[in-house]
């Protein structure tokens, strides 16, 4: 999928200095990210296995044409880093760090309105397309290039529809994570719209949880306007009311945002709703399977 | 995390959000002083972080300092069971000993965060239904709700205070809107600076006299706000926890306690309460919500056996790990090493996926120890529920 993460991507990491932000810049090189910068205030001058690190945000921009940022930067300072680099002018910002508060995000939002910049996450694992790079820390074995794009709110549970995906010689595009909080940068509806776009990619696999109204938008978007077949699952079936399931965005409120509520509403819009997580892979497999008996 | 009413009427006072006068109370002498010093007819309200205490006896009215007493001594210590504490009820320990007021009408105003897509913001809520459950008043007559979305780029501004206080039928009384919009601002400022994530005053009381006063008060704060907000997280009241939990969350370990008897242990919120789904799906109770995290280190592994072998309802534990960065090999060895330790005797299904699997389904097999090894996701959940049968 061209439109995220491509053969033009520079990608500057914000937190490199820091373990997780060492660690998984070293995997994404080695999965053939072009990272062309660091940024950790006060650190500008140094670098990690080569890669130069900067103070500013807008000095990796005018130094060397960093267009996406990746963040590993501590949640007290990630709205503040986020706003940098939508400042600095960056098209792409992936967020992993978990634990922003839904203050700050309410204002990471308004400013991503009325600018040019894309956001994902934040509390995300980030994004993978096949054969150009990652941005995150998706394990870089799950993924292999083909057809078929993946949209989740959850990291491992990603990692093993992917791995279904993969082990039915079934490839990827694109595979996104937009992360399990409440207000995320993109929600589904957003990268639904891209996918559509995309010519290389014939289906999709949507894995949702509780909480919030992210999986109705969809099924709504979905209805009106996608013409590519949908698979998805929802987490969270047995979670008791009120309480938040590990992910900040994963509760149930007022008793609103039950996964049979969101299992409902897509199935009622035409997605194949797989309410056991072992068979998603297989449901993609029947849904590839008849497209192509049906061009025959 | 949920604070007290007393804690959250006090946080109100400090942002000029009218309250009744009253203190809290552990024991019965002192609520009968305060009961004293207020020198009026005084409500004597139980202290515990649900709703429907009235119903479930821990309201009082007390119309003289003896009845405050024995109101104290009554509801102190009872274990207060309502529609939102679960059967065993919640133990009182602290009660609220405030002036009533003469109630001419009983209004609703909340405040929670709009997550919608592209209307992500604070919204105000009020309603004339004040008094009653507001998810009742929703479904029922939901035309009686007054919303208002607070722009982010601007804060709250005065016509909004306008637009629900119109909506009230206060607004043409010069007092009462006036009152109304100091209400509100100071409830806004509380709300961006302490990161809540909900407030509810039910009801908002228009006295007799002509007054506004918050009779009741419920505020929530977003857990990922605590850190720069410490005055707010001294505040947490560990005896509403479950004991369990409160263990756990001191330990650093992502836990929920449910009902049932199968425990689970997995790297990933999302796997974790597909997990518990899968659990279910076979036929079984899951008996927790656990996050072991990206970490997974062999320490962790230990506190999490720990704390679900610490429930008493647990007769076998579903171990769920998708290894990416986290090698299958290092969290066998960690399982193992754990399981040794704390000299596990519960039956257990391990199901490893993911970076050097075979190595560790290897280590699992070789170890000694009691481990059903399973592959898919299925098959670990009806391995794990066929253990107990």
């Amino acid at each position: 999928m061209a439109i995220l993460l491509d053969k033009n991507s520079r990608v500057v990491v914000q937190g490199i200095t820091g373990s997780e932000g060492t660690f998984h810049t070293r995997e994404s090189v080695k999965f053939g990210t072009k990272v062309v910068a660091g940024v950790t205030p006060g650190k500008g001058g140094m670098d990690v296995d080569g890669i130069p690190v900067y103070n500013r945000v807008a000095d990796a921009v005018e130094k060397q044409g960093a267009n996406v940022a990746a963040l590993y930067t501590p949640a007290a300072f990630s709205a503040d880093a986020i706003i940098e680099s939508i400042e600095a002018g960056i098209g792409l910002i992936v967020c992993m760090t978990e634990g922003i508060p839904v203050t700050d995000m309410i204002k990471v939002k308004q400013v991503l309105k009325t600018s040019k910049a894309r956001m994902i996450g934040c509390n995300c694992p980030g994004i993978t397309t096949p054969g150009v790079g990652k941005i995150g820390f998706m394990p870089s074995f799950i993924h292999k290039k083909g057809n078929v794009g993946v949209i989740s709110r959850s990291g491992t549970l990603t990692y093993e529809a992917i791995w279904q995906l993969t082990n039915l010689g079934i490839g990827q595009t694109t595979s996104i994570g937009i992360g399990g909080d409440p207000i995320p940068g993109s929600g589904f509806v957003d990268m639904l719209a891209l996918y559509e776009k995309d010519p290389d990619t014939v289906a999709l696999v949507m894995i949702g949880e509780i909480g919030g109204t992210a999986e109705e938008e969809a099924a709504e978007f979905i209805k009106a306007n996608l013409t590519k077949p949908v698979v998805s699952f929802i987490a969270g079936r047995t979670a008791p009311p009120g309480r938040r399931m590990g992910h900040a965005g994963a509760i149930i409120s007022g008793g609103k945002g039950t996964a049979d509520e969101k299992f409902k509403a897509l199935e009622a819009a035409g997605v194949i709703v797989e309410k056991n997580p072992a068979e998603i892979g297989k449901r993609v497999q029947e849904i590839l399977a008849k497209k192509k008996g049906k061009k025959k | 995390m949920k604070i007290h009413e007393y804690q959250a009427k006090s946080l109100l006072r400090a942002y000029n959000v009218p309250v009744p006068n009253g203190e809290v109370a552990d024991t019965p002498e002192k609520a009968r002083d305060i009961a004293k010093s207020l020198n009026k007819t005084s409500i004597v309200k139980a202290q515990i972080h649900a709703g429907g205490r009235g119903k479930g006896g821990g309201v009082k009215v007390a119309k003289t300092p003896e009845e405050a007493y024995e109101a104290a001594k009554k509801i102190l210590g009872m274990q207060l069971i309502t529609h939102q504490t679960g059967p065993e009820g919640i133990k009182v320990q602290k009660v609220l000993v405030e002036e009533t007021s003469n109630i001419k009408k009983e209004l609703y105003l909340g405040m929670v965060v709009d997550r919608a897509r592209d209307k992500e913001c604070i919204v105000f809520m009020a309603s004339e239904a004040g008094g009653m459950e507001i998810e009742e008043v929703a479904k029922a007559t939901p035309e009686k709700i007054i919303k208002c979305a607070v722009p982010p780029a601007v804060g709250f501004s005065p016509f909004e205070a306008r637009k629900l206080a119109y909506g009230l039928g206060l607004g043409t009384d010069k007092s009462l809107s006036a009152q109304f919009a100091n209400i509100t601002k100071g409830l806004y400022e509380l709300f961006v600076a302490k990161d809540a994530s909900l407030v509810e005053i039910n009801p908002l009381v228009l006295t007799a006299e002509g007054n506004l006063i918050a009779v009741d008060a419920k505020i929530n704060f977003d857990d990922d706000g605590l850190f720069r907000n410490p005055d707010i997280k001294q505040l947490r009241d560990e005896n509403e926890e479950d004991p369990l939990e409160v263990i756990a969350k001191n330990a650093g370990v992502n836990y929920i306690k449910l009902d049932g008897n199968i425990a689970c242990m997995v790297n990933g919120a999302g796997l974790a309460m597909t997990t518990m789904d899968l659990i279910k799906m076979a036929g079984g109770e899951p008996a927790n919500f656990l996050d072991v995290g990206g970490g997974a280190s062999p320490d962790q592994i230990e506190k999490a056996f720990r704390i679900l072998t610490a429930d008493p309802n647990v007769k076998a534990i579903l171990v769920n790990i998708f290894g990416g960065i986290l090698r299958c090999d290092r969290v066998a060895n960690g399982i193992i090493q754990a399981a040794k330790n704390i000299d596990m005797k519960l039956p257990m299904v391990i199901r490893l996926q993911g970076t050097n699997v075979d190595e560790g389904k290897k280590l699992l097999k070789e170890s000694g120890l009691k481990f059903t090894v399973a592959d898919g996701l299925y098959e670990a959940a009806e391995k794990v529920v066929a253990l107990l049968k």
